[in-house]
């Protein structure tokens, strides 16, 4: 009896370091959030705010830099993160029906390239998307920001939907053709509702995708007015001398709808990922 | 099953209704058509460029050639300019020497987690993942500024930290030390950033293999009294290498990849911490550089590499998963 419980015991200490060690980053980036300036620098660390104040919090949703506030940001952000979903949930509902429901020539070839756009470092296009833009005049645009965003939610978008398309029965679908529905009908009554959660995990991913990223929106949107959340941060962190108030503030601020967002659709992505790995 | 299915259902698009054509010689369009919206975007948007960088990865491209001058082919100068480049063989380095270590801890330290989460109660397990998806949740841009402050120069944790710790142990005078001025330090906090934010997609998909494990095997090497190292390599590990297989690579195109972390952290300014990314992009959007085509060709190099790792992924989904 004793040593199992012993090893009780150090499992779940063990748990409990992986816990904190996991969360500690985003609960002193909420933490620091809240203190007054006197206690962000102080020589003795405080953990919790002793003093709670919301002046970071106010300078930065009332017009921090240059008298832009933060829901300036946060609207450009919401356009091309919905944009991005509307746009990459059409395209990889059709595609993602087209390769779980049919077989045709090409098929596995264009499963193979979603596996293999997937992986292409994004990072590495920066140049080419960045001429093609500007020679389309779409740099500074949102229009043109999201186009580029669609691009990258789309691969993994229809990899994943294929999976939920592929779990409805076909059987239904069967039986509504027996009934008389047309194609157009049964993708709306039947295919349509049951993929229903998939296409919300799937939408969750694809605004994640827009809403996180920097590299693309750093260097397409010069103009401060089409600036997204991630390059706001990037205005008060790369200011002279950092004012970690502010951007803790800024930070939580941006992090926040993602967690909540992420919890919600955490299995999916999981499933997604791995795909088919797990069963050997 | 599948042809069942297309003889009840006929694909959509039918619309052509040519008089001449014998139906059972049309074309069936209608996957054809789901496909091709998919098929467009991705093509413009991210098979197109990569053309595009291997194209101008021999020209000299500049500004002049954004107002639509044409670029002047020079084949392989900007190849030749940047191997006999210093910054590109330290460039080089730092990418392969980071994957190699980050890929290492986060697999190590996932894997482990991924155990622990297995063996926890039921409440505790909940718990733990739940710390754990916070951490995968972070967005990168966070993840770094957070970092960048954990590792502040003033008021930094980290450093108040060490002081507390006794000298003869980590040394002294950490409280002002900049951890943001040579390569050493600064991949020292990228690694730990990038670990923090990558070890959760590895321990939930090792946690997700475990499930699958039959519990009897476990079980058989209990009373045979197996100890846990042996238990781990001769059965969970060789029943779930597919999993390893594919966060293995999957994991080394991230490190590979890694920019939004080091740019935040380290940043243009600071050439010496540069990896492949961060070079290529300093040269053509650094500071008066604008050297599209130097650019291109590092960029060139680091999809290669990639995409080589990538056709190792893709073998191994397309084995496991028989893309059918």
């Amino acid at each position: 009896m004793r040593p199992r419980r012993l090893r009780r015991i150090a499992l779940n200490t063990a748990g409990v370091a992986v816990f904190v060690v996991s969360a500690f980053p985003v609960f002193w980036m909420v933490s620091t959030a809240f203190k007054p300036n006197q206690e962000i620098f102080s020589s003795t660390p405080h953990p919790v705010p002793f003093h709670p104040t919301l002046r970071h919090f106010d300078f930065v949703l009332n017009g921090g830099i240059a008298g832009v506030s933060f829901w300036h940001y946060f609207v450009n952000s919401l356009v091309v993160a919905v944009g991005t979903v509307l746009v990459s949930g059409l395209l990889a509902l059709l595609a993602a029906t087209a390769v779980a429901r049919f077989r045709f020539r090409f098929r596995t070839t264009f499963l193979i390239l979603l596996l293999v756009v997937q992986m292409v470092p994004c990072e590495a296009l920066v140049i080419p998307l960045f001429i093609n833009l500007k020679q389309l005049d779409l740099l500074n645009s949102l229009i043109g920001l999201t186009a580029v965003y669609i691009g990258f939610a789309l691969p993994f978008g229809t990899w994943m939907l294929r999976g939920f398309v592929a779990a409805v029965p076909k059987e239904l679908e069967d039986a509504a053709a027996i009934d008389g529905a047309g194609p157009v009908r049964t993708f709306f009554r039947i295919l349509l509702p049951l993929v229903a959660p998939g296409l919300v995990a799937t939408s969750i991913f694809s605004f994640i995708t827009a809403w996180n990223e920097l590299i693309f929106a750093y260097t397409f949107m010069k103009d401060q007015d089409k600036a997204t959340l991630p390059i706001m941060l990037q205005f008060f962190f790369g200011r002279s001398g950092n004012d970690w108030g502010p951007i803790m503030a800024a930070s939580t601020l941006l992090t926040l709808p993602v967690i909540a967002f992420f919890l919600i659709v955490q299995r999916r992505m999981v499933s997604g990922l791995v795909a088919g790995a797990v069963k050997g | 099953m599948l042809d069942t299915v297309q003889a009840v259902r006929r694909p959509p698009g039918r619309t052509s209704s040519g008089p001449a054509r014998p139906a059972r010689r049309r074309p069936r369009l209608g996957p054809y058509l789901l496909i091709l919206p998919a098929l467009v975007t991705i093509a413009v948007l991210l098979i197109w460029p990569v053309v595009q960088i291997a194209r101008m990865s021999f020209q000299k491209v500049g500004l002049r050639q954004l107002r639509g001058e044409p670029a002047e082919n020079v084949g392989l100068d900007n190849y030749r300019q940047i191997l006999g480049d210093d910054e590109f063989w330290t460039a080089l380095r730092h990418t392969l020497l980071f994957a190699v270590v980050a890929v290492a801890a986060t697999l190590v330290v996932g894997t482990l987690v991924g155990l622990l989460l297995n063996r926890l109660g039921r409440r505790m397990s909940a718990f733990v993942a739940g710390g754990v998806l916070v951490a995968w949740a972070t967005p990168p841009v966070t993840a770094a500024v957070i970092f960048a402050w954990l590792f502040g120069t003033t008021g930094g944790l980290v450093g108040w930290f060490l002081d507390l710790l006794p000298d003869w142990l980590v040394g002294g005078g950490w409280q002002n030390y900049n951890w943001f001025s040579s390569p050493l330090p600064d991949y020292t906090v990228l690694t730990i950033c990038v670990v923090w934010m990558s070890f959760p997609f590895v321990a939930v998909s090792v946690l997700a293999g475990l499930r699958t494990v039959p519990g009897e095997l476990y079980e058989a090497a209990r009373v045979d009294g197996s100890s846990a190292w042996n238990t781990f390599w001769k059965i969970t590990f060789p029943l779930l290498r597919p999993v390893f297989g594919v966060l293995l690579t999957m994991s080394v195109i991230w490190d590979f990849r890694v920019f939004t972390q080091l740019f935040v952290l380290s940043g243009l300014a600071n050439s010496d911490s540069f990896n492949l990314s961060l070079y290529g992009y300093s040269e053509a959007f650094g500071s008066l550089n604008a050297k599209y085509g130097l650019g291109s060709a590092i960029a060139m190099v680091l999809t290669v590499l990639v995409l080589i790792v990538t056709a190792f992924y893709t073998r191994m989904i397309v084995r496991q998963e028989g893309v059918r």
